[in-house]
């Protein structure tokens, strides 16, 4: 009997907003524990909060982003259960009437593409974290606080693939929405993942099992794949499931149980009377659709038509939105040269990030000193292989191209009565080699080329030198 | 000629403006007579008269230096709910023994910004839960007309030190009549300004959605003037509200002339004391007769208002009162896990009638039953606000009695909290709508006890009721009388 895996996702995003969602305290995982807390996200007795509008703003460009229908009207309820790292011992979350709903994303798995349904982003507190020292437990409220944003999907995806599809894609949204830092290993990303399978054909879901807290895709990946291989065999087995959460086991690559539904919480979910409700007007709405970033797909396309990119270097340069934003800067710094920017930028600027595994956006060389580089080669200043000299000193030493250039004397000879000298030696010194040219050996005339270049000590222009060996060969 | 401390608040501005005595000599004897009688009444948890001194002082080097104010140089006693940074907040209860305070609520920092001094910690139900203060963990506050019987509450502590001269004006909350029942059962002025009209910043939360600061004072204009001080919109409440502050005082000037007084019968019902009645109907006649005009009006919904508000209010504070776990701050009962010592901790450490809402709460919010209580008393609440609009269409203010009864002895009512929670009835109604209230001394029972006579007004319309309670204080005596132990 063949089996349909169903996986839903709930994905707590953190956003990168400057203060916390109800209190002016930084958002900043690395401080010292208990540094960035004050009475209102630390729960004090008679503290309010005050809904940070930065955050409110972030989530509704997430919901347009993902094509979300936004509500003008929402509300924020809270959410109670008793657990040490939340600070009110209720979350503020919203439950029925979320800033976002519906929505929708395409992801792409072994070349077919399709489009997962998302059905709401709401707006709520992420909590404290709690550490077990020795012989006591410590709680950390600097997290608690952190304006949290949850996307979840319909039950949509059929396999851990598309699990791991979907959150590839999510992440590239956000980060080019510029909404969350986007670092996992911080856990900015934090997933929930619902899997159940039944009978193919079947009309109903199967008994779902909850999958708290992921943190890497890969785990997602590797926990569905798990989940939905243990419920087939159940299945086939005829050993019944049950509704339950589970916990996945990373060492051991296994999913436990954590508690049964029998054991669920109620969260008796009510308005929060502190909180007034949310109206945004169309016109605001439409205000920060105006100033949403483009898309990948959308950058792409406009690398292609306007910058006249190959599709492929468009493809590479938009796959990370700090490289392309690095790249366009440095098109616009080389008066428009795109072409070139792209083979810099795809070559030497990836090669090198791709080594040191940091991001473009805190790449040693500013965007603004690579254009330069590139139009001293426009301008025949220097020539390709000098430039890439120069690359290397700007990255080891930093420092401007110009000054570098002028401080090595790395100026291009383009001078044509100098460049004449120094093909006329050359000629005159290798008579084999300028008779096996004669001969028809085209090679040969790379070797000429060559002992030019060296006499120039690498300054002279190839272009003109090529063309006047040529010309005094002929 | 009487001590400072039996002073009204603008009597001691006078004296303070002529350079007749310090805000150090008002402190001074403010302590002193807690120091005397306090011992009897048991208002105060707490004061510390040697911080209040140094404040005093600063005060004075204040006037000195030319500034005034309604509120400068005088001591003020804060209900315990309400945070004073340094200062203990232990809201009545076991659980917060210990837990001082690292901030200023938004209406103290007003205060001390207006120069006023937070002068103590007073008594009250437990996080403001009852209206007798025999709920605070610390001991019942003695009602001062008659040791034997309760001060009311929940800010009792409040209402009873403004009675017996151990404060000369007192920050208490309202949320149910926690204000106005409290001055009614102790002869003093209580006044309970519109939702929204106050920040709550820094008061700790009993039902969020109706709470709100309010004034305890020897007159009216005493509660005009310090509701100038801490009214206003804050930014750190949402619920506060931005509509500008109008001057309290000059609305004091204005007679009682045209004023149309709304009386509803159904604040007279069955359980309303003969007496208490019969005092607040001359009360009102005593208004006619300066120039207001009565008009009768209908308030159908009264009946449910206790029932609302015994839903709704349990409702919220059950998650308010979720914080309290001895995790963060505050008194703790150690165990092996996280959970049970939150579980112990609660358990030991709150009292029962804060038990009692908290489980009533829970199970109102529960699922299943959600939608059969809370959403239904919201939609309920809604008849209230709509009973009001059609009162304001015909009248000005609306007058009734506080509560159904005088203060009753301690202990009468321990039996049934039913019984208590049915003596909210004429206050809870201005909660539920987010109105303004006031009570006013309008007489004394056969056995010596208060009478107050409430003033109620629409959302905002605190001049109204300040004028109309000025005008009615001003043409009677009743505020002048004094505990007899104490005059
Ligand atoms: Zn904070």
């Amino acid at each position: 009997m063949p089996y349909l895996p169903t996986i839903g996702l709930e994905t707590h995003v953190q956003l990168n907003t400057q203060t916390k969602i109800w209190c002016g305290c930084k958002v900043d995982s690395s401080s010292e524990p208990n540094t960035n807390i004050c009475p209102v996200c630390m729960g004090y007795p008679g503290s309010l909060p005050v809904l940070n509008a930065e955050a409110v703003r972030k989530t509704v460009q997430t919901g347009l982003l993902l094509g979300c229908k936004i509500g003008l009207r929402s509300k924020h309820d809270r959410k109670s259960y008793f657990y040490p790292d939340m600070p009110k011992n209720y979350q503020i979350t919203q439950f029925d009437e979320p800033l976002c709903l519906g929505g929708s994303l395409e992801i792409e798995v072994n070349g077919k593409k399709k489009v997962v349904q998302i059905n709401r982003i709401h707006l709520e507190e992420d909590v404290g974290k709690s550490t077990h020292l020795r012989g006591a437990s410590g709680v950390d409220y600097n997290r608690a606080g952190t304006p949290l944003m949850e996307i979840v999907t319909e039950p949509d995806l059929h396999s851990e693939d598309e699990a791991f599809a979907y959150l590839t894609a999510l992440k590239r949204i956000l980060e080019y929405g510029g909404v969350s830092h986007c670092n996992l290993e911080r856990g900015n990303i934090r997933c929930d993942v619902n899997v159940s399978v039944a009978e193919e054909g079947s009309e109903v879901l199967g008994t779902k099992a909850e999958i708290k807290n992921m943190n890497t895709f890969r785990g997602v990946h590797r926990a569905a794949a798990y989940e939905i291989k243990r419920q087939i065999r159940a299945l086939e087995t005829g050993t019944p499931l049950i509704q339950e959460t589970r916990r996945w086991e990373d060492d051991q690559g296994v999913t436990t149980s954590m508690r049964s539904k029998e054991d669920a919480h109620d969260y008796r979910y009510f308005p929060d009377p502190d909180l007034a409700v949310i109206r945004l007007t169309e016109a605001q709405v439409e205000a920060w659709r105006a100033d949403l970033p483009e898309l990948p797909e959308a950058k792409r396309k406009r690398f292609m038509s306007e910058l006249g990119l190959p599709e492929y270097d468009a493809g590479v340069l938009v796959a990370d939105v700090e490289v392309a934003h690095y790249f366009e800067t440095v098109v616009a710094a080389t008066e428009g040269n795109a072409k070139a920017a792209s083979n810099w930028v795809m070559t030497e600027v990836m090669r090198v990030l791709s080594e040191s595994g940091e991001s473009a956006s805190r790449f040693k060389i500013s965007a603004a000193a690579l254009g330069k580089l590139i139009l001293m080669v426009e301008k025949k200043t220097i020539n390709n292989s000098k430039a890439k000299e120069v690359f290397s000193v700007m990255l080891e030493e930093g420092g401007e191209p110009e000054t570098i250039v002028k401080e090595k004397g790395w100026v291009q000879v383009s001078d044509s009565s100098a460049l004449e000298g120094f093909v006329t030696q050359v000629i005159a010194e290798n008579p084999s080699v300028v008779d096996d040219y004669r001969g028809g050996k085209g090679a040969a005339l790379q070797f000429l080329m060559g002992q030019v270049m060296k006499l120039s000590r690498g300054k002279a222009n190839p272009k003109m030198v090529l063309e006047l060996l040529k010309e005094m060969l002929a | 000629m009487s001590i400072l401390a039996q002073q009204n608040l603008r009597e001691l501005q006078a004296l303070l403006e002529s350079g007749a005595c310090s805000s150090r000599d008002i402190v001074t004897s403010v302590a002193e007579q807690i120091q005397t009688v306090d011992g009897d009444i048991h208002a105060y948890l707490e004061a510390d008269t040697e911080a209040a001194l140094v404040e005093a002082d600063a005060a004075d080097a204040r006037r000195a230096q030319g500034e005034k104010g309604p509120l400068l140089g005088i001591p003020v006693a804060i209900k315990d709910l309400l945070n004073v940074k340094g200062q203990s907040c232990r809201c009545a209860s076991k659980l917060l023994e210990g837990f001082v305070s690292p901030y200023d609520a938004t209406s103290v920092a007003k205060l001390r910004q207006a120069g006023a001094i937070p002068f103590g910690r007073v008594n009250m139900d437990e996080f403001a839960m009852g209206a007798s203060t025999e709920h605070s963990a610390y001991g019942v506050t003695r009602n001062p007309w008659n040791l034997e019987h309760v001060s009311g509450g929940s800010s009792g502590g409040s209402a009873a030190a403004v009675a017996a001269h151990t404060a000369i004006v007192s920050l208490g909350s309202d949320t149910g009549g926690s204000v106005r029942q409290p001055a009614s059962f102790c002869g003093c002025v209580g006044l309970k300004p519109s939702y929204g009209r106050v920040s709550r910043y820094g008061l700790t939360a009993f039902a969020s959605s109706l709470d709100q600061v309010g004034v305890l004072s020897k007159t009216v204009a005493d509660a005009a003037d310090t509701l100038s001080v801490v009214a206003g919109h804050d930014p750190r409440d949402t619920t506060s509200d931005p509509i500008g502050v109008p001057d309290y005082a000059a609305a004091l000037g204005e007679d009682l002339k045209g004023m149309k007084i709304g009386i509803a019968e159904e604040f007279f019902g069955e359980g309303v004391d003969p007496e208490v009645a019969a005092s607040v109907r001359k009360a009102i006649d005593h208004c006619v007769s300066l120039g207001a005009e009565p008009v009768a009006v209908q308030f159908p919904h009264l009946k449910y208002a206790v029932s609302i508000y015994y839903i709704l209010a349990p409702a919220e504070a059950s998650v308010n009162l979720s914080r309290f776990d001895g995790i963060r701050y505050g008194n703790r009962v150690e165990a092996d896990d996280p959970v049970s010592m939150m579980c112990k901790t609660r358990d030991a450490h709150l009292g029962d009638e804060v038990k009692r809402r908290i489980l009533l709460g829970t199970y109102v919010l529960s699922s299943g039953y959600y939608d059969a209580y809370y959403v239904k008393a919201l939609k309920a609440r809604a008849l209230i606000k709509q009973d009001f609009d059609k009162v304001y269409e015909q009248c000005d203010v609306l007058m009734s009695p506080v509560a159904p009864t005088t203060a009753y002895k301690i202990g009468a009512g321990a039996q049934d909290p039913l019984a208590m929670y049915l003596g909210d009835i004429c206050t809870i109604p201005s909660n539920l709508s987010g109105g303004c209230g006031l009570s006013v001394p309008c007489g004394f029972s056969q056995a010596g006890l208060p009478i107050g006579l409430q003033i109620l007004g629409p959302a905002f319309a605190e001049e109204r009721i300040l004028r109309a309670g000025h005008a009615f204080e001003q043409s009677t005596d009743w505020h002048l009388k004094q505990p007899g132990s104490f005059s």
